[in-house]
């Protein structure tokens, strides 16, 4: 992936939002346990942040995946991990079907005003008794006339209780558990809909998340994404740009971690001289720099092969792999070396100590990456039968 | 109404600069390089001064190698209509730079020329001043308002005792303080815009400039490592300290 003017405008624009927008507010809202997301995304919809891939025709840029790489990059310059992961809800996560499969009416209606920032958008996959196992997800929609009657639970949902509309995986038929799926566009205000329940969370506490309940809650039938029976290919589908876009997005994150704690360690004083001046601290750093930088250009190389059009899931999925992981090993090793100022609640270590742990959980666990992969290369994966 | 607008590329102010080793400049590989702020805010008032209907035309102009086409498609981002790119890969110095922007002026044949007060790099600050005095124009410097009309600005500017009000025939010159404005948030669609909008190539022999080797560069050297300071916990001690160390 090559890293053009455009790449770069669009990586400073988007950073210089995040500094100057986002971030005087994070602690307020970190406490809060909530961010205003009708309000941010507005502006950033205003700057045309929100649909650098979508399409000219729903407001969109319609530039290709790299570009909104470089958007998810920028927003890693966010002092906290939960708002760029919601703001990654509306981009990556919720609108990539949509966009792909929506019929005109859909896009119109529900794509556009997204892509806008006048709409907010949840993705509601994971459930009381499926998250890794997507395929196991036991909501219903039921065709009745011209509607689908939709019952069932969705859980941990990010823009949860403020979102106005879903995108949501359902069981729309009997049989085969992975052709008997659809996506569908719930309106979070349609009776039926109980989304009272904030859940409290370990990090990413600005993020608000949601527990669903839907009990008879009827939506148009037209709402349907593409076809019936294959939300769960395009759901798979979908889990492509999300997988990137986490990747990218907590970049900066590990790295500001690192110079926070290089900067901490170096005036910090014990036995003598400055933490940072054992040599053992500094290697420890310069060889998560060097990691950080080796997650940059494996998510880089995955982005190159979704452009061109190829099969990106195995290096996409080794970038949520290894970003995870190494958002963990980061955050942890950069605690120990601030001793107990690490452990106390508002140092910026233990803030994404918190938030970055949901990277090896969010968006399909470490372990899921880790049979995706087996099985692209052929190690195992045979599914046993459900 | 035609305003000429003048970015520089610089590095960044975000940069760390380092100095080479054999003290013969900065170091600029690998580094990143913006507009000058300064010239960012010209650029900001320019297209604010369009929008209220005040100018018609802003054309965006820089002096330097290949690189600085970037530069250009940011000021083109910004809302310049079009560009003038003055291709010179090597050293520029100030009294160069301001003949090929006054000879661009002339050619273009704008009211108002708009810049920075000064680049972040050299900080040299006389850029709009020797294109005035080239031209034997007018000039506002350090301006911190703007308010223009068709054959005069008024130009609001900070000096040591305060603000002065300047009223200036045009065409002039006026440079551009930091508390002028904000400049804005490039917007995506812009920022994809600017890709299409022309840029015009021109050789400082076009301009009929030749480059001047007046200045010599004898020695770049870092400033002094600043020493450790000290925590004073009251007024008293704190000028104790100063009186100390002779500086009161
Ligand atoms: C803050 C937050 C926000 C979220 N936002 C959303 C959202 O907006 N929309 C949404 O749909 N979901 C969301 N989720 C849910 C998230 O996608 C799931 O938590 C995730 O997919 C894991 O599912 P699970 O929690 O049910 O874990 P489980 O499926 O119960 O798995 C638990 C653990 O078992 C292990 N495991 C699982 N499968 C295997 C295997 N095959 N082999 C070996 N080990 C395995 C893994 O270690 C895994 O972490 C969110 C979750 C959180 C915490
Ligand atoms: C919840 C909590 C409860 C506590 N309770 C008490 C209490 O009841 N009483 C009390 O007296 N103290 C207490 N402490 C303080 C605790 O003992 C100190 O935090 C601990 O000893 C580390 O000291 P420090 O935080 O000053 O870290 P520092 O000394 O600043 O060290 C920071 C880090 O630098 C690294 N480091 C330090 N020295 C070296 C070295 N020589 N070589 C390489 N790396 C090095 C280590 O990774 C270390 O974690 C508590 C702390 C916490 C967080």
């Amino acid at each position: 992936m090559q890293f053009t003017h455009e790449h770069q405008q669009i990586y400073d624009t988007t950073k210089k939002f995040v500094e100057t927008e986002i971030n005087p507010h994070v602690l307020e809202w970190e406490k809060a346990g909530f961010w205003p997301a009708h309000e941010v995304l507005k502006k950033m919809g205003g700057l045309g942040l929100l649909g650098i891939s979508k399409p000219d025709s729903v407001g969109g840029l319609g530039l290709d995946y790299s570009y909104q790489v470089a958007f998810a990059e920028a927003l890693g310059f966010c002092t906290c991990g939960g708002i760029p992961m919601a703001i990654g809800v509306q981009t990556d996560m919720a609108t990539p079907a949509l966009a792909r499969f929506g019929s005109d009416y859909l896009k119109e209606n529900f794509l556009k005003p997204a892509v806008a920032g006048e709409m907010v958008a949840a993705i509601a996959v994971s459930e009381p008794g499926a998250g890794s196992d997507v395929a196991g997800i036991k909501t219903t929609a039921r065709k009745v006339g011209e509607e689908y009657v939709i019952s069932g639970s969705k859980l941990w949902i990010t823009n949860g209780t403020q979102a106005d509309w879903a995108c949501m995986l359902v069981n729309s038929g009997e049989g085969d558990r992975h052709g008997n799926k659809s996506l569908i566009v719930v309106p979070l205000d349609a009776k039926g809909v109980d989304r009272r329940q904030k859940l409290d969370k370990l990090g990413q506490r600005s993020s608000d998340t949601a527990m669903i309940f839907l009990d008879e809650v009827r939506v148009p039938a037209r709402n349907l994404i593409g076809q019936e029976g294959k939300g769960f290919t395009y759901q798979m589908q979908q889990f492509q740009e999300e997988r990137l876009f986490l990747s990218a997005s907590i970049i900066a994150a590990m790295e500001r971690v690192i110079d926070d704690t290089a900067a901490y360690t170096r005036q910090r004083q014990a036995f003598g001289q400055s933490i940072l001046d054992n040599q053992y601290v500094q290697f420890r750093l310069s060889e998560l720099k060097t990691e950080v930088e080796a997650l940059r250009a494996l998510t880089y190389r995955a982005t190159t092969e979704l452009v061109a059009g190829r099969d990106a899931a195995l290096l996409a999925s080794m970038a949520k792999l290894k970003s995870g992981r190494l958002g963990r090993e980061v955050t942890d090793a950069c605690l120990q070396f601030w001793g107990g100022q690490g452990y106390m609640w508002e140092s910026s270590v233990a803030q994404f100590y918190r938030d970055l742990r949901l990277h090896s959980i969010g968006g399909g666990a470490d372990e899921v990456m880790l049979g995706i992969i087996s099985k692209r290369l052929g190690y195992g994966g045979k599914r046993k039968p459900s | 109404m035609k305003a000429l607008v003048s970015v520089k590329r610089v590095v960044d102010y975000n940069v760390r600069i380092q100095v080479k080793p054999d003290g013969s400049g900065v170091v600029t590989d690998g580094v990143k390089f913006s507009v000058n702020p300064f010239d960012e805010i010209a650029m900001e008032e320019a297209v604010r001064l369009k929008e209220k209907g005040k100018i018609t035309e802003i054309v965006a102009v820089t002096i330097g190698g290949a690189k600085c086409e970037e530069t250009l498609r940011t000021a083109l981002a910004f809302g310049a209509d079009r560009a003038v790119h003055v291709k010179e890969e090597g050293e520029v110095q100030p009294l160069t730079a301001a003949q090929a922007l006054a000879a661009v002026f002339k050619k273009e044949g704008a009211n108002l020329f708009l810049l920075g007060k000064q680049a972040i790099d050299d900080d040299a600050n006389q850029t709009g001043q020797m294109v005035a005095a080239l031209l034997d124009l007018p000039q506002a410097t350090f301006a911190s308002k703007v308010e223009l009309e068709a054959s005069k600005a008024t130009v609001t500017r900070e000096v040591d005792a305060g603000l002065e009000t300047l009223e200036i025939d045009l065409p002039a010159v006026i440079t551009a303080d930091l508390r002028l404005n904000e400049p804005r948030y490039l917007k995506l669609p812009d920022i994809m815009k600017a890709k299409k909008k022309p840029i015009e190539a021109v050789t400082l022999a076009d301009l009929g400039v030749t480059a001047g080797a007046g200045l010599k560069a004898s020695k770049t050297v870092a400033p002094p490592k600043r020493s450790k300071g000290v925590v004073v916990k009251t007024v008293d001690e704190l000028i104790a300290a100063l009186k100390g160390k002779g500086l009161i």
